[in-house]
């Protein structure tokens, strides 16, 4: 249900300042969402500064000298740092991206970073995804088949092939769902953009032979029809895919399959 | 309705820190214009309900439409309901799988913006 305040446990408070580096001169302003499980207290904003002169190129970059050379009990998930893993999506500037391929040149003035929106905090920039992945689960993610194994691959042709692009892309970071105010508001029954491009992705598969069940399953009144077409989830994606016309083309199959 | 359990986690906040984007305030624009002319709705009802009562009462209504400040509530009712209209062309267009790239989702919010103002001036003036 819409609410527009966050819970009372929830409630951002000024966080602690740290001190500016010794002898630098391009210094930059960073204000970070901190958690800590452990000592009772609500989320607070703190505020580090770093050297631009020593620092690489991007929001990650940042982070991870914060953490080395600041505050190491700064928390944040990374790992391939190109793009590819989808580990270290967070918000940034108010937008939802991957910290590591988002650069800081593309922020203007102080950097405010934040956990993915609307999501339970598991510690400071690290959302609990156990239900994002649950959903993408029940899409069932994967080649349903009826006919006979064949001897060698499943064939599909060029035409079929190039149907997939723009949705096989997906590194399932989160951003596009949690973007989306009709997934704030009703993320226990509306499936959200990211679930909802890969179950596009099975239904439009050539190989796939088991479009009714997918389509039935999504015959509903919020696991689909919850999108609005706000538009965020396309707008925020950090790999510019377009969860909204992937919607869009189930909500077209819908009806077509009724005529 | 039931929120997704997050034991003793807080809840990262949303609407405070996301900014704006064009297409969302479009979105949530298109819903308020819509509660806004339905209430318009009920103004318009008063007034010909009124006008099969009695003379006083729809004196008073009458008047009060035909004030400064009823003109002003028009105006905007007439805008909204524009906007509203456009709004739902819009996901009519969506709805055929067409204009659904960023780009042009952005091009038709500030579009409609301008089309119902420039459809608001046309009434007006004709009016």
């Amino acid at each position: 249900m819409v609410q527009l305040t966050l819970p009372k446990n929830s409630r951002i408070t000024t966080g602690k300042t740290w001190p500016k580096p010794d002898g630098a001169t391009n210094v930059r302003k960073f204000q970070i969402y901190r958690w800590n499980p452990d000592d009772g207290k609500n989320p607070q904003v703190d505020t580090y500064f770093v050297d631009m002169d020593k620092c690489g190129p991007m929001i990650l970059d940042a982070l991870i000298k914060i953490k080395n050379e600041i505050d190491p009990t700064l928390t944040f998930r990374r790992s391939c740092r190109e793009g590819i893993c989808g580990s270290c999506a967070m918000n940034v500037d108010g937008i939802n991206t991957l910290a590591c391929i988002y650069g800081l040149d593309e922020v203007d003035g102080d950097v405010k970073i934040y956990p993915l929106p609307h999501m339970p905090v598991v510690k400071d920039l690290i959302p609990d995804l156990t239900h994002f992945y649950a959903q993408h689960a029940s899409i069932m993610p994967w080649l349903e088949t009826k006919t006979n194994r064949p001897a060698k691959e499943w064939k599909q042709s060029i035409e079929d092939r190039k149907k997939l692009d723009g949705l096989y892309e997906c590194v399932m970071c989160a951003s596009c769902s949690t973007s989306c105010p009709s997934y704030w508001w009703n993320s226990d029954r509306y499936l959200g953009p990211a679930a909802l491009l890969h179950a596009y992705r099975w239904i439009i598969d050539s190989r796939d032979e088991a479009t009714g069940e997918r389509l039935d399953d999504l015959e509903d009144p919020f696991k689909l029809y919850r999108c609005h077409t706000i538009m965020n989830c396309a707008k925020t994606c950090p790999k510019g895919l377009n969860p909204a016309k992937a919607i869009a083309n189930i909500k077209q199959m819908m009806v077509e399959r009724q005529l | 309705m039931a929120d997704v359990n997050r034991g003793n986690r807080p809840l990262s906040p949303h609407l405070t820190i996301y900014r704006p984007q064009l297409t969302s305030m479009s979105s949530i624009l298109v819903r308020i214009t819509g509660i806004a002319a339905f209430a318009m709705a009920f103004l318009v009802a008063w007034w010909l309900l009124a006008a099969a009562t009695s003379p006083s009462a729809f004196g008073f209504i009458d008047g009060l439409l035909r004030s400064w400040f009823g003109d002003l509530v028009l105006l905007g009712a007439t805008w909204a309901i524009y906007y509203h209209m456009l709004g739902r062309l819009r996901h009519v267009i969506w709805d055929f799988g067409y204009c659904l790239d960023v780009k042009t989702s952005e091009n038709m919010a500030v579009g409609m913006l301008i089309a119902a103002s420039g459809l608001t001036i046309v009434t007006a003036v004709a009016v």
